[in-house]
């Protein structure tokens, strides 16, 4: 066994989450990016992304998980995903009002339509993806801190 | 009716539990499931007798629909109280760190 | 409309402040306090350019996202949302200057801009909306926001402060939610102007009185009235001293006041019934607030004790509903959230430079901190109605309105609080400033130079806010703010046909 097996769970957990932890990403970012045609959206999505690194964390350990998306680059993408929402909230003043949909619609039900709509999922996407992982590696890492002191 | 009063009973567990319970933790799951109730009080504002869900697509035709408007409203709801219980679990972990305990009434050291 | 796309600005300055201070000032030290500073001192403009411009138009609209209210989200500009603006977006200019030099001593300063942005931007949306959801969505983010701010020392205190604080007004906001699930099941719309229009033509049902009751839990619970004000005394002292001027000097106010206000004057309308509930709750808190803070030896938690108290003053005041009492209560919040911030940045400085807050353990300080020592006393005497500063022509004006009312039992009350704020404060400059300089604290010095800036302009304001009340001044400031409020709800009307 390599030294990657130390930590975590069994060999079973983590066979299978390895499996998985690919189509349960995909699987969100399919969610984000049809959430203007189909239920779903960027927040729903964003959540899903979320569990896929929380999925590694909880199979792997902390250590393999933060080596994919260390906290630094959650917090820069959870800022970076506000930043470009109200960028394109913003933006919506060349048309005169706050949050217009200045994008053509195109027609309804196709991938490329709903204007800004796709491209506010995505900066939500970002926001929640991020911002939960890293809650969560927050939450660990606090644990393993006072079981440290302990 | 009836399942109105049954969310107000879930409501009122949810305050008992943040009353009457001694443990941090106890406390953050009562507060959960009060706001889990308020929600699903929305949800049932917005339910219309024999509604179908507000899903529009290509094909389904507008009628009948239960009200969506309520639906988004829980969205938003569920969201908040997403970071207000990470906050509060946050919080809880620090006071165990420092104090040791997760007993309310070991925690009192802020009087007058 | 001309000029109302400055509407949303106040929502979307301090999130993008926040934002990019979370993304650039953890990298650059220095951008934090530049970001920080500048975005509040464009906010601060902002507010007076949005009161020129109701001054100039009347009250203005913006719909979000063009769409047209009811059905979209509306952002009202009238002359009490004018007024509160002014208010919370000067005195948070003041703190965020402050805080240049106090919060040098944690460390994560990005933080607390980010955090501290977050609730402004908070408050500035619940006072901007139109809409009644908006405004439970705009509430929660500063009360989040504030949640985390009371933590933010991670002390002991702090922590144990931050749970209450964050269990108890979680439970409100979750009264408000409920409330305004009932009224949307009610009304079917969200639109405040339009609630108020359906809930006027269809009568006084019962359940828009258990939405009142609800609100009153939930907003009260953010404006600490009395039965529900066990967390302020421990949340306001435990914060960094800016937070805890920015808490008390104005979350409680555009939270719990300012929601109150607008909904129970513009949206439901208010009755007798309804003013006097708001009056006794008022005067409750006005005396119990006033009378648990003469025990206090902890300065900041003394001033938290007469942030209910004072709180009590404002509500007395805007529940009276004549004009003059309400004119009083507008004029009593402006001037509170100067004055008790000023106070709290005071024992900020005292904090900074002695490291207590226990007034048995000050003494003789405005010797060797002159400035602080003279603002304290400016702040005090005006909270405590000493003739020339601010504080005395507020009360007054609620004093008279009360006799004119013919409320004589509760304008005795007020007089008789008073005189006790008088003595509260006159132990704090006795305790603090004045008498013979401790040993220990023979080698502190003067604050540094951002805190005694902001420290200044706050004192200055006081001084001459009573000339608010002049007639000249008087008109552009307060009076449309008053106006929004006594006319009730013809605000409905005013709302609807400005949409069109």
């Amino acid at each position: 066994m390599s030294r990657e097996h130390d930590k975590g769970m069994s060999l079973i957990v983590k066979t299978i989450t390895r499996l998985t932890v690919g189509l349960i990403l995909l699987y969100g970012i399919y969610i984000v990016l049809h959430g203007h045609v189909s239920p779903g959206g960027g927040f729903a999505g964003g959540v899903i992304i979320a569990l896929s690194f929380v999925h590694i964390m909880l199979a792997y350990g902390k250590e393999v998980a933060l080596k994919k998306l260390s906290r630094s680059a959650a917090s820069f993408f959870e800022s970076f995903g506000a930043v470009f929402f109200l960028v394109i909230a913003l933006l919506g003043f060349t048309g005169g009002y706050f949050f217009l949909n200045f994008i053509s619609k195109g027609k309804p039900f196709n991938l490329f339509s709903a204007g800004i709509i796709p491209l506010c999922n995505i900066a939500i996407c970002l926001k929640v993806g991020a911002g939960l992982f890293a809650i969560f590696a927050a939450l660990v890492l606090l644990k393993f801190e006072t079981e440290e002191k302990e | 009716m009836s399942i109105y009063l049954l969310c107000l009973i879930l409501f009122s567990c949810g305050i008992y539990c943040i009353l009457r319970k001694r443990n941090i933790i106890k406390i953050i799951i009562g507060v959960i499931i009060a706001e889990y109730a308020a929600h699903l009080f929305l949800v049932l504002v917005a339910y219309r007798m024999r509604g179908r869900s507000p899903i529009f697509s290509a094909e389904a035709e507008i009628k009948n629909m239960v009200d969506p408007l309520p639906h988004a409203l829980v969205l938003t709801a569920i969201v908040i109280g997403l970071a207000t219980t990470a906050l509060l679990i946050g919080i809880a972990m620090r006071i165990y760190e420092k104090y040791g305990t997760f007993d309310i009434t070991r925690i009192r050291e802020l009087k007058g | 409309m001309a000029g109302s796309g400055i509407i949303p600005l106040f929502v979307a300055v301090p999130l993008g402040g926040a934002f990019l201070n979370s993304l650039l000032g953890k990298k650059v030290k220095r951008l934090t306090d530049i970001i920080g500073v500048s975005t509040s001192f464009i906010l601060c403009a902002l507010s007076l350019v949005a009161l020129r411009l109701y001054n100039a138009n009347g009250i203005l609209t913006h719909s979000v996202g063009g769409w047209r209210p009811p059905i979209g989200i509306g952002m009202v500009l009238d002359g009490l949302t004018a007024f509160m603006l002014v208010t919370v977006n000067f005195a948070a200019f003041c703190i965020a200057v402050y805080s240049i030099n106090y919060m040098e001593k944690f460390t994560s300063k990005w933080k607390f801009y980010t955090l501290f942005f977050l609730m402004l931007g908070g408050m500035n949306g619940v006072i901007i909306t139109g809409d009644i959801f908006n405004l439970f969505v705009f509430l929660e983010i500063a009360a989040v926001a504030s949640y985390a701010l009371v933590a933010f020392g991670t002390e002991r205190h702090e922590l144990e402060a931050a749970f209450k604080y964050a269990v108890m007004c979680t439970v409100g906001s979750l009264f408000v939610l409920l409330g305004i699930a009932f009224l949307y099941s009610y009304t079917s719309t969200l639109n405040m102007a339009d609630m108020g229009n359906i809930l006027a033509q269809s009568g006084n049902a019962n359940i828009t009185i258990l939405a009142m009751i609800l609100f009153i839990m939930g907003f009260g619970l953010k404006a600490a009235l009395v039965p529900f004000h066990a967390w302020l005394p421990d949340a306001h002292p435990s914060a960094p001293a800016p937070i805890s001027a920015m808490l008390s000097g104005v979350l409680i106010k555009s939270l719990g006041v300012y929601a109150i206000c607008r909904i129970f004057y513009n949206v439901i309308g208010v009755n007798e019934n309804i003013s006097a509930i708001l009056m006794f709750l008022g005067a409750l808190s006005m005396i119990v607030g006033g009378l648990l803070a003469l025990g206090q030896w902890d300065l900041k938690r003394l001033l938290a004790y007469s942030s209910i108290s004072q709180i009590g003053y404002i509500i007395l005041g805007i529940g009276l509903g004549t004009p003059l009492g309400i004119l009083g209560g507008l004029f009593h919040l402006f001037n509170h959230s100067i004055f008790k911030s000023l106070l709290f940045l005071n024992s900020g400085a005292i904090e900074y430079t002695t490291g207590t807050r226990d007034l048995q353990k000050m003494g003789g300080l405005g010797s060797r901190m002159p400035l602080t020592g003279i603002t304290g006393v400016v702040a005090s005497m005006s909270i405590a109605g000493i003739p020339p500063f601010s504080g005395f022509w507020s009360k007054l004006i609620i004093i008279i309105a009360l006799v004119q009312a013919g409320k004589f039992g509760y304008a005795f009350w007020a007089v008789i609080i008073s005189v006790l704020t008088l003595a509260m404060y006159v132990k704090v400059i006795k305790y603090a400033f004045l008498g013979k300089l401790k040993e220990a604290w023979g080698s502190i010095k003067e604050v540094p130079i951002f805190m005694k800036l902001s420290m200044g302009t706050l004192a200055v304001v006081c001084v001459v806010g009573g000339m608010l009340l002049l007639s000249g001044m008087q008109g552009p400031f307060l009076q449309g703010a008053q106006e929004a409020l006594s006319e009730g709800t013809k605000y409905v009307a005013v709302v609807l046909e400005s949409i069109k």
